[in-house]
């Protein structure tokens, strides 16, 4: 676990939704540097969790703190400008490769121009530079997984959210992007938080796993010393597969 | 089936004759339903997308009204547009009755309703979650309702189009709130209109080919740019 200080610290955290609630989280950090994983069964709450993080739906209760400094409503969409979210389906516009990915870059007021360069960068980080004039409605379900890595990470972002962003891709690919994906966040020293039923993607990219349960988490540690310790049926299944994606 | 024949003829060549009429009636035509079209997408798509995104009590009447309105009968519009521009009606004071101003009116009011009703269809059409992709990003409230404007922009096209269609085509509130004065007020629907009336069916014949003529060119125009933007 990194020692640096944390970058998101989140107390006491409580999200209804359709009036049923779905997190209930009395302390949660990571630190600057750091990526973990979140695991669990369906229905756990990982993405009301990481959609909760990102501000993006309401919260009934608790404190977000990111940089030492509480997000408060009026803050959230300064907050969202310093970090990324990819969901499970890349979620692309309509438009060509390399301007999806200069879109946040655009939205943050760069120029047409800078925003593109920056974007090709992004682009080659994930090596499909060439994929740059191609329409993105025209790739394969891992270009465009790719593509919408290459978006989150043009940003430059300071935390990286990830919802189950390989489960739509086949067993090879989700191996390849996983690799890539574990190699570029410790090059760019991003700290993220991958929610996820993949074995691949929690043990090959993070240093800390988070088993969540009813909207809570039930187990946290290093990878190896939560899959020696499994705290229910599910970690322990968890621990069983090789790269196949859990259900 | 002559007198359909000895119309074509005599339509082709009033037609090709630029008859100064015809004419006159055609550009009066495009310029009131190219206007209306412009001033219920100015209305509609705001309206559309604010309908769409926003959550309010009583949203889903306001969506069956606006659907309900997609069907409105321009002869209904005609008589509540004349009304309200009467004399003595509550915007009376305009004195626009019977000037192709009262007949721009008119068809917005029937456009509207088409161009709302599309643009909600759109923008709910859009992916569940691309509206939590683009705030993800960053964007503010405004960025936010562009870029999934601009995401829907070809289904937007068919408002466009349907809007177009459905005023260049009606005949009931333009008569109304126009009154069919030659040289002021007279459109191609209008003038088809009173041309059979007389028995004229030639010259009949001759406006409701240019009708046809000028709707189809417009949605061939959009359907050009719809598939030419369309990912295959």
């Amino acid at each position: 676990m990194s020692d640096t200080m944390p970058i998101l610290q989140v107390e006491g955290l409580r999200i209804r939704r359709g009036g049923v609630k779905v997190i209930d989280l009395p302390r949660f950090s990571v630190a600057a540097d750091q990526k973990v994983a979140v695991i669990g069964p369906n229905g756990a709450g990982k993405s009301s969790f990481l959609l909760g993080l990102a501000c993006l739906i309401a919260r009934d209760g608790g404190r977000i703190s990111f940089n030492g400094s509480e997000v408060t409503q009026r803050d959230e969409n300064a907050y969202r400008r310093q970090i990324a979210m990819v969901f499970q389906e890349p979620l692309l516009f309509d438009t060509t490769v390399l301007d999806n990915v200069a879109e946040g870059l655009r939205i943050r007021g760069k120029k047409r121009s800078e925003a593109r360069e920056l974007a090709m960068e992004s682009l080659e980080l994930f090596r499909i530079g060439h994929l740059a004039g191609r329409s993105a409605h025209k790739l394969s379900g891992g270009e465009a997984q790719r593509v919408s890595l290459a978006r989150a990470f043009a940003v430059k972002p300071k935390l990286i959210l990830m919802d189950e962003p390989f489960s739509s891709l086949d067993l090879p690919t989700r191996i390849v992007l996983a690799e890539d994906l574990g190699r570029i966040l410790h090059e760019s020293e991003t700290a993220a938080i991958i929610a996820t039923h993949d074995r691949i993607e929690a043990l090959r990219v993070v240093e800390r796993l988070v088993v969540m349960d009813k909207g809570t988490i039930i187990q946290e540690g290093r990878p190896s010393e939560v899959m020696e310790n499994p705290v229910n049926a599910f970690v322990a299944a968890f621990r069983r597969t090789t790269g196949h994606t859990m259900k | 089936m002559e007198l359909i024949l000895d119309g074509l003829v005599t339509a082709l060549k009033l037609i090709f004759s630029l008859d100064r009429d015809v004419l006159e009636v055609t550009l009066l035509s495009l310029k009131v339903s190219c206007s209306a079209t412009l001033a219920s997408l100015f209305l509609g798509i705001p309206f559309g997308v604010f309908l769409a995104l926003a959550a309010f009590p009583g949203r889903r009447f306001v969506i069956s009204l606006v659907n309900t309105g997609m069907g409105l009968p321009p002869v209904v519009v005609g008589l509540f547009v004349t009304i309200f521009l009467w004399r003595n009606g509550p915007m009376g004071f305009l004195d626009i009755l019977y000037t192709p101003l009262a007949m721009v009116m008119a068809q917005t009011v029937i456009a509207t309703p088409i161009v709302t009703g599309i643009t909600i269809a759109s923008i709910q059409n859009l992916p569940a979650n691309l509206k939590l992709q683009v705030r993800a990003l960053g964007a503010t409230r405004l960025q936010t309702v562009w870029i999934l404007v601009r995401e829907s922009r070809l289904p937007l096209l068919a408002a466009v189009m349907a809007g177009f269609g459905g005023v260049i085509s009606e005949v009931g509130a333009s008569i109304m709130v126009g009154g069919n004065i030659k040289g002021q007020t007279r459109v191609l629907t209008t003038a088809t209109v009173m041309e059979t009336g007389k028995g004229n069916f030639d010259v009949a014949i001759a406006l409701s080919l240019i009708l046809l003529s000028l709707a189809f060119g417009v949605n061939y125009l959009l359907t050009v740019i719809q598939q030419r933007e369309r990912p295959r």
